[in-house]
């Protein structure tokens, strides 16, 4: 039989309609995969075979009597900022400690009511703050790419991006079909482009919050990484849902989007910002930028230069945005009704220690810096400002949406990068997600496809950015760029 | 902006995060160089331009004022570091 585990998740749907192979095989071959290999990427902060063994036995049942749900025995991997209920979630820190939800979050309830089996919670950045995954309680994931310098390969080990770093590691390095992530600044698209997958951040609202640890309110959302167009169409819209536990929530219908794939680019006005072409973006990234304008092109859509002035504002903005919102989430965390407690002398001295232990640095100085714009007298100055930077980013797009109906940027300013050549420096991180963090603040969707490799050998993403609630037309474009550029997979699976 | 040490260790005693002396240096210089950096927002003309509130224009909606869930004060109180009887346990707070 072939190796299971390389199939797409379409693949593997199909294979278990026709009966190649039942729903226990294809589980028990990534519970092996899993066994094998996460000792040297760490993806997986918490495998469950027994739990995934038994949703596959269960999804067996099922597609003998003809009665499959969509996702029918499809093993997932799950971001560990996901509840689930009985089962520990961490959102990989120390804080949170052995938190077992008594809840399941609305979009994991979703993918179980479709039939899909759970492998195991998957590794992230503290909270989903970082862009490498190495701010993470449970050590840093490691991408399965590497590079190749002079056409030598080179050993060094490279991030897989983050936040969702274990989504994006599991799925390239097959792990899992398919998983789900999370986006606040760029964290489901960063990593997506940092390892050769697909990755969506739907529209504000798509889908539900209700039971993802939050980090910054008015920017998250879930989406999920997968290896093909296709598979993350089907995966958002088994995530996507109208919920009344999530105010945010926008009762619209979701769309099939894998219906949408069809229908071709032909007609469809692609937008090319100027302000994208950055100072310190690689001239891989320029390169990558070029072909995909010439391959959405070639299948037919005609591509207009646009502007989007405010674009240099989205980064400091968010980074006042976020850490403020952050500072006010995180204050849940108090040693009291869940997670660690460190006790003190008094309760205010067990809060400040509690937090001091449970917190890792990166964390710390977001909760601080969300403290300071808060602060009395700074309010104002930070907050507000930033509130209304963010209506001129927003401005900026709906401005473009008369000339064109969707946007391609590059994903990233460059290729996977190595462990610690940015984490000593908070600033050069963040600029990780210079392309994406644009795309949070408006509240729009954002897509990142891969467009071939670097010089470097190392995956390269263009992100596809679109109108509110049109992620069909984002998924359309996608599937172009990817029937030029052609999937990449990792040839050497030295982790295995 | 620059930040001093003094105020660093106001901002995390409002954030109740304890701070050795080494790490307040050290957040000293980093916050500075964050607040430094997002200073450039200042060019920004935002007269008259509403603070964002929401980027999909949606009211917000409302339900039934009726209680719908409760009577689960184990699961509540199911991951408390301490509880007793159905409460949080936390150390004397009033003498």
């Amino acid at each position: 039989m072939t190796d299971l585990t390389k199939l797409t998740l379409a693949e593997a749907r199909d294979g278990l309609k026709a009966k190649k192979f039942s729903a226990t095989e294809l589980t028990k071959a990534f519970v092996t995969a899993i066994d094998k290999g996460n000792g040297a990427l760490n993806a997986y902060v918490l495998p469950t075979p027994d739990h995934a063994l038994a949703q596959a036995k269960d999804s067996d049942a099922r597609l003998a009597k003809g009665e499959a749900r969509p996702l029918e025995g499809l093993p997932l991997g799950h971001k560990d900022l996901f509840c689930t209920k009985g089962i520990r979630t961490t959102a990989c820190s120390k804080i949170l400690d052995d938190f077992k939800p008594p809840y399941e979050s609305t979009v994991g309830q979703n993918l179980w009511d479709a039939g899909a089996v759970m492998l195991g919670k998957l590794n992230n950045d503290e909270f989903a703050m970082g862009s490498s995954n190495e701010t993470s309680a449970f050590g840093p994931v490691i991408n399965p790419w590497r590079r190749t310098r002079d056409g030598k390969p080179d050993n060094a080990k490279l991030v897989p991006g983050g936040s969702s770093g274990g989504s994006s590691a599991a799925v390239a390095a097959d792990l899992c079909l398919a998983a789900t992530a999370t986006d606040t600044g760029g964290s489901i698209r960063q990593p997506a482009a940092l390892t050769g997958t697909v990755g969506i951040k739907p529209t504000y609202g798509r889908c539900s919050r209700w039971g993802i640890v939050a980090f910054a309110s008015s920017l998250d959302q879930a989406g999920p990484i997968a290896k093909t167009t296709r598979d993350a169409a089907i995966m958002l819209r088994h995530m996507a849902s109208f919920d009344q536990k999530d105010s945010t929530s926008v009762d619209t219908p979701v769309p099939d989007y894998e219906a949408a794939l069809t229908q071709g680019v032909k007609g469809l006005r692609i937008g090319v910002p100027k302000e994208y072409r950055v100072d310190g973006m690689s001239k891989e990234a320029e390169e990558s930028w070029q072909k995909g304008i010439a391959w959405l092109k070639a299948a037919g859509a005609t591509i207009h230069d646009i502007s989007l002035p405010h674009t240099k504002y989205a980064l400091p903005a968010y980074y006042i945005v976020a850490p403020a919102e952050c500072s006010s989430n995180l204050a849940r965390y108090d040693g009291v009704r869940y997670g660690l407690r460190v006790a003190g002398k008094d309760l205010i001295d067990t809060y400040e220690n509690t937090r001091a232990a449970g917190f890792g640095k990166e964390v710390k100085r977001r909760v601080l810096i969300g403290t300071y714009v808060l602060s009395a007298g700074y309010y104002d100055a930070y907050y507000l400002k930033a509130q209304k930077v963010r209506t001129l980013i927003k401005r900026d797009f709906d401005l473009a949406w008369d000339k064109v109906d969707c946007i391609l940027t590059p994903t990233t300013p460059n290729p996977a990068f190595g462990f610690g050549e940015k984490s000593g420096d908070p600033l050069a991180m963040y600029l990780e997600d210079i392309f994406t963090v644009t795309v949070n603040m408006a509240g729009l969707p954002g897509i990142s496809v891969p467009a071939g490799l670097s010089s470097e050998g190392t995956p390269m993403g263009l992100q596809l950015i679109g109108k509110p609630f049109d992620e069909a037309t984002l998924f359309r474009a996608a599937q172009a760029i990817e029937d030029a550029a052609g999937r990449v997979t990792v040839k050497d699976h030295w982790w295995a | 902006m620059h930040v001093d040490e003094k105020t660093v260790r106001r901002i995390a005693r409002l954030a109740r995060i304890k701070v050795t002396d080494e790490e307040a240096r050290g957040l000293e210089k980093e916050l500075s160089g964050i607040l430094d950096w997002v200073e450039q927002l200042n060019e920004v003309d935002v007269d008259g331009v509403e603070p964002m509130t929401s980027t999909v224009a949606m009211t917000l909606r409302e339900r039934d004022d009726r209680v719908t869930d409760g009577e689960k004060a184990a699961d509540v109180t199911l991951n408390a570091p301490m509880s007793e009887d159905d409460f949080y346990v936390v150390p004397k707070v009033v003498e």
